[in-house]
């Protein structure tokens, strides 16, 4: 069709057909006041702050809402406009607190902003104004001072549009009109910090923040996120040289407006008491503080007595150069280097050809029209993703599962299947003959993503050659922040993360192995066995397996670079020093290169340790989801009961954990021990009594929970937290029993 | 037998216990529908018949009711449907009451009509929920309609299929906005729609919906029955057919009359006794509480049509009729007037949700002798940032009225601002002073 000619303000543009005078005037440059209407939610024309003069019209009419017509004349400026708007305002304000000073908001807020413009100097309302009660809904959002709301109800759209679930409504009607969360719930969304932004007044305001700075006094730092593969572009607000507040940095490509509030809140841990910000040492079972030469000569010495032995366990949540200098470290001492330490099938690496990734550039997803996610929780793993498949299903895209568990993906599936893990594979090789295949043979734009829980199954590759077998385009939703990032550092070197553990020297980069390998019980005898164990890490290791502690500043103190899941290499510079003595990893394995003996260790900025590392790989050309593997025989059931384990959002990396106000969402509840009703009846137990769970040489006593979705023999216990330290491997099968209640023996 | 008067159509041959589809039939009831069925009609033939008997929309705002029809796409795969607003919340109004108690079936049989002339899947009466015995009443009479035929599949053997359902209310003014009554239908929250989209295109459902009023959909089988012209000429040209008043307020014999468009206003009063003995009418709101108020020398020299009203300077709106004598207090009325809109604004855009309770403090405050000098100009100001600036037009319904009783009674407003007392005095004035709050509702006495 063709576009639509318009002239706003005297000057002409042209819009497609269904683009609003709002659109126009956006496509113009030219400011329309608004507060309700936001590009991402739905029209709600409530806020009447956009109300212009449309020729011909004989009210004005809501730049938001009005579609755009051709021939349309539109004044955004002129008088009837203007007092249009002013009486707006001054209907906003008659009832709004009008103490900006003493408000969170004061500073950031739009309707302090417009009304510079807009407003008049003296109230003519002269009533007593509305009181609004507080409300709790929980420990991110803080709706303390709700008699500031607009009812511009952009949280409750959120909520219901992008979120995917409406946690915030607005009850009453009239005056008494006020946003509630459910009675006695609070606002759960993994998004949830999203309607902070959105608010344009100082109703919803960020709990932790809430009154420790004012927004002029911030300098605001770019960054990327330390966490989930998206690499979500942050604003890192600091004052005085603390990390004050973490803000999204609008990159439509890749995290839009939008940031999960485990991105978002994740900063607090920088500030943890468990910050480790002096060296230590390890004498005859004490530790004690020492000064950075003591300590590196120590490992220095350790690592060259080791050599030939060495291995090096980093998470994919280390930069890009601290992966690299890990890797190099490892090759020239003698040993391995892995970053995949959840991962347990490496039966792959020869075999495939090249590095996984997405498969495709994360915009891309709003597109396809059906999609086969195979092993994945979408929704805590990789928030934003999950976000954009929601959009997708919204305009159509059919939303197929294969899975162990049947989480609420707050979105339509159009079909799932869930098995055993055991069972995962052929039922990924059977899947054309299913409503699934059928499904997606009827797209035109179809993927098959494979998840977290795909990539740490135990026939990981077998997984990656059925899906490819499915012949359509296949993805890896990335784990971490730099799950691509690895691969292209060069790892691994030597072996594999569970070779790796072999080794008698062991140094773990911002790894806990308790909480962070594929299997803690294999880590921890990995530990008490070798001769020599160093960790670097920004924090206290909760287990006591090391011989030297090494400080490292994490996220917002260091310099790095991630190579998100869709292949972006993004670099970020240090928002803050790091907190004591804690030094940027990369420096500490270059000095403990130098002190090795390492030839070319020769390092002195990050850039020469980058350049190093992407110094003749075409990374485009690198990437490739291609596997040639020869298909396995169907492995025997297992027997007994089979753990489906998943990384709790929270609990997902050492800074997270540490993170307090995360840590008191429903999201970082202790972990339950899921099964069906089958199996409590079995087992003589109902939800909430206590089990202990066994498995290997390890124990965990949990509560029982029901989840009926969960398919036969399978209890679902979460890895990663410490009250399931104590068992063994991520999959794997394990015992429950029902712990006697009743009165203390 | 029931009187509506002696030009009463609609509400003929009513004695209060015939609604029944037995009695209905006995009227001629049906006999439309039978008609069109098996003549097999074309639908464009009956909006035609619907245009020329210029049948205006009797909820309000008097859209031709035919032309509303033809907005109706005929080309539409899926479901349309027929919505009857029987929501009748307009302070007044309690026509579609009787409409619906005495005379269930005409409204069934109008929105099969309108259906079948609209190609509509089924029709849904959202009957005003304080009304409960109704919305059950209606719903045996729409059973008795199935039973008989008339509703459900290939309806007398035609090939025409439709189905009415009965909706109750959710006890607010608001619903009786046809977009907010929409979402309340679909069990939303009661709130208008910003339009365009316009129900005709994106209605119930987000299917192309035609809303018509209780009174409306009545009128339509006597028009498919004695034809438009016949209903044209019973009123006058361009406002056609008979329009049930709700004449209340200080007459003699309050009550609903139906009279033929054009009649004189002076004749309608006397058909409601006249004003109160010894009294003289000081003022007339003619359409329901959201029109402007008119003074009594201007209404005794208008007729009762939608066009001579709106010559005169209101609204005919719903048809009621609010009469007021001179022991009336102009202030204290609006103030009960505009505590109305406050208390029933939904709350959903700025201008209504802030400015309904402004304009009611500032008369609450004038009514109890606290006015000052400029809020008459201020009370004008609010008024003209709320009209024409919401979603819906509640937000002009408040604001009508204030600016009508400013504009024909300022003179009161005055009084009570410069002596702090009323300007109404008589035996009939209630007590004004010291009353702040004291024999107000316990709502109105917290917003105060």
């Amino acid at each position: 069709m063709s576009e639509l000619n318009l002239e706003i303000d005297g000057r002409a543009v042209a819009v497609p057909p269904g683009a609003t005078v709002m659109d126009a005037a956006v496509k113009l440059g030219i400011y329309v006041p608004h507060f309700c209407y936001h590009r991402k939610l739905s029209i709600a024309a409530n806020c009447r702050m956009c109300l212009v003069e449309v020729e011909r019209a004989p009210k004005p009419l809501p730049a938001c809402a009005t579609p755009a017509t051709d021939g349309m004349k539109v004044r955004t400026n002129s008088a009837g406009a203007k007092s249009a708007q002013q009486g707006v305002m001054e209907f906003l304000l008659i009832n709004h607190p009008l103490d900006c000073p003493i408000c969170d908001q004061g500073g950031e807020c739009q309707l302090q902003d417009l009304a510079v413009g807009y407003g008049k100097s003296a109230s003519r309302f002269e009533e007593d104004k509305r009181v609004v009660p507080a409300k709790d809904i929980g420990p991110l959002v803080a709706a303390e001072e709700m008699s500031r709301c607009i009812q511009c109800t952009r949280c409750v759209r959120f909520g219901q549009e992008i979120a995917g679930v409406m946690e915030l409504g607005m009850i009453h009607r009239g005056e008494h009109a006020e946003i509630v969360a459910f009675v006695g719930r609070t606002v759960d969304s993994e998004l949830s910090g999203n309607m902070i932004d959105l608010c344009p007044v100082g109703a919803l305001t960020s709990k932790p923040f809430r009154f420790a700075a004012r927004t002029w006094e911030l300098a605001r730092r770019k960054s990327i996120s330390p966490h989930c593969g998206l690499g979500s572009n942050l604003v890192v607000q600091v004052k005085q040289n603390r990390v004050k507040r973490v803000l999204p940095l609008e990159n439509e490509a890749v995290n839009e407006c939008w940031l999960s509030d485990k991105d978002r809140y994740s900063y607090e841990a920088l500030e943890s008491g468990e910050r480790l910000t002096r060296p230590m040492l390890k004498d005859h079972g004490q530790w004690r503080e020492v000064d950075w030469p003591q300590a590196l000569e120590r490992v220095a010495a350790e690592l060259t007595k080791a050599a030939g032995s060495v291995g090096i366990l980093a998470t994919p949540h280390s930069t890009l150069e601290e992966l690299y200098l890990a890797g190099r470290l490892a090759q020239a001492l003698g040993g391995s280097a892995d970053f995949r330490l959840r991962q347990s099938d490496f039966s792959g690496d020869a075999k495939r050809g090249g590095i996984p990734w997405l498969g495709m550039p994360v915009a891309n997803l709003d597109g396809l029209d059906r999609v086969l996610v195979v092993g994945s929780f979408l929704r805590k793993d990789h928030p934003l993703l999950a976000q954009r498949l929601r959009q997708a299903a919204k305009r159509g895209c059919r939303v197929n599962v294969l899975h162990s568990v049947d989480d609420d993906w707050l979105m339509p599936i159009a079909n799932r299947k869930i098995v055993p893990p055991s069972e995962l594979l052929e039922a990924l090789r059977g899947v054309n003959g299913t409503p699934i295949g059928e499904s997606l043979r009827s797209g035109r734009n179809v993927a098959v993503l494979l998840g977290n829980f795909a990539q740490q199954h135990p026939q990981a590759a077998q997984l990656q050659a059925a899906a490819q077998a499915l012949g359509y385009p296949i993805g890896f939703l990335g784990e971490a922040a730099n799950s691509v990032g690895g691969y292209l550092a060069g790892l691994p070197v030597g072996g594999n993360a569970a070779s790796a553990l072999g080794h008698k020297a062991l140094v773990l980069l911002n790894a806990e192995p308790e909480l962070d390998c594929a299997d803690p019980q294999t880590a921890g005898q990995a530990l008490e066995r070798a001769q020599f164990v160093v960790a670097l890490g920004a924090f206290r290791p909760a287990r006591d397996g090391a011989d030297v502690l090494l400080p490292i500043a994490p996220f917002a103190e260091t310099a790095g670079t991630f190579v998100s899941t869709e292949g972006r290499i993004q670099s970020f510079h240090p928002a803050v020093r790091p907190a004591g003595d804690a030094r940027p990893a990369w420096k500490v394995l270059r000095v403990l290169g130098n002190l090795a003996g390492v030839a070319g260790f020769d390092y002195e900025t990050l850039e020469q340790v980058r350049e190093a590392c992407l110094r003749g790989k075409d990374l485009a050309a690198l990437l490739s989801n291609r596997i040639d593997l020869a298909a396995s025989p169907a492995a025997p059931a297992p027997q007994g009961l089979q753990r489906i384990a998943e990384v709790p959002i929270h609990f997902a990396d050492a800074l997270v954990r540490r993170a307090p106000s995360l840590q008191k969402t429903r999201d970082a509840q202790p972990p339950r021990a899921w099964m069906n009703a089958r199996l409590m009846q079995q087992l003589g137990v109902s939800a909430g009594q206590p089990v202990l769970i066994r498995q290997g040489s390890g124990e965990a006593r949990l509560a029982a929970a029901l989840d009926d979705r969960l398919p036969e023999g399978c209890v679902r216990v979460p890895a990663a937290h410490a009250s399931t330290a104590g068992l063994g491997a991520m999959f794997g099968t394990l015992g429950v029993q029902a712990v006697a209640v009743g009165k203390a023996a | 037998m029931l009187d509506y008067g002696p030009d009463a159509i609609l509400m003929a041959g009513l004695d209060g216990a015939n609604w029944r589809l037995a009695d209905y039939e006995k009227r001629g009831g049906y006999e439309a529908l039978r008609k069109l069925l098996a003549d097999q009609v074309p639908p464009e033939r009956v909006i035609a018949e619907v245009k020329k008997s210029a049948l205006r929309g009797r909820g309000g705002a008097g859209f031709p009711t035919g032309l509303k029809w033809s907005f109706m796409p005929r080309q539409f795969p899926g479901a349309k449907y027929m919505v009857c607003n029987s929501d009748e919340g307009e302070p007044g109004t309690c026509k579609d009451r009787d409409l619906l108690r005495y005379n269930p079936h005409s409204v069934i049989e109008g929105m099969i009509i309108a259906g079948y002339a609209t190609g509509s899947t089924a029709g849904y009466n959202y009957i005003h929920g304080e009304i409960w015995a109704l919305y059950e009443q209606f719903e045996e009479a729409i059973e008795e309609a199935r039973r008989a035929g008339y509703l459900g599949r290939d309806i007398l053997g035609s090939a025409f299929s439709f189905e009415v359902y009965a909706h109750p209310g959710f006890g607010a003014y608001i619903c009786g906005e046809e977009t907010g009554l929409l979402e309340s239908i679909e069990g939303k929250k009661g709130q208008p729609r910003f339009k365009p989209p316009f129900p005709a295109s994106f209605g119930l459902y987000g299917k192309p919906t035609t809303v018509n009023n209780t009174e409306t959909f009545a009128a339509v089988p006597w028009i498919m029955r004695h034809g438009g012209d016949a209903f044209l000429n019973l009123g006058r040209p361009n406002n056609g057919g008979t329009k049930l008043f709700s004449v209340t307020g200080h007459v003699a014999r309050p009550g609903n009359y139906e009279v033929r468009l054009g009649t004189p206003f002076a004749r309608l009063l006397e058909m409601a006794g006249g004003t109160r003995a010894g009294k003289r009418l000081k003022a007339v709101i003619p359409g329901g509480s959201s029109m402007p108020v008119l003074p009594a020398d201007v209404m005794l020299a208008t007729d009762m049509d939608y066009d001579s009203i709106a010559k005169a300077g209101s609204m005919l709106g719903s048809g009621a009729v609010i009469v007021m004598d001179e022991t009336t207090c102009m202030v204290r009325a609006l103030e009960r007037l505009s505590y109305f809109y406050f208390e029933e604004s939904c709350g959903q855009c700025t201008p209504c949700r802030e400015g309904t309770g402004w304009l009611y403090r500032v008369v609450h405050r004038i009514e109890t002798g606290r006015g000052r000098a400029e809020d008459l100009a201020l009370l004008d100001n609010v008024s003209d940032n709320i009209a024409g600036r919401t979603i819906c037009a509640l937000g002009d319904a408040a604001a009508l009225p204030v600016k009508s009783f400013l504009k024909h009674f300022r003179h009161e407003f005055e009084h009570h601002i410069e002596h702090r007392s009323c300007l109404v005095s008589g035996p009939d004035s209630e007590p004004k002073w010291g009353r702040a709050g004291a024999h107000l509702p316990p709502a109105m006495a917290r917003a105060a």
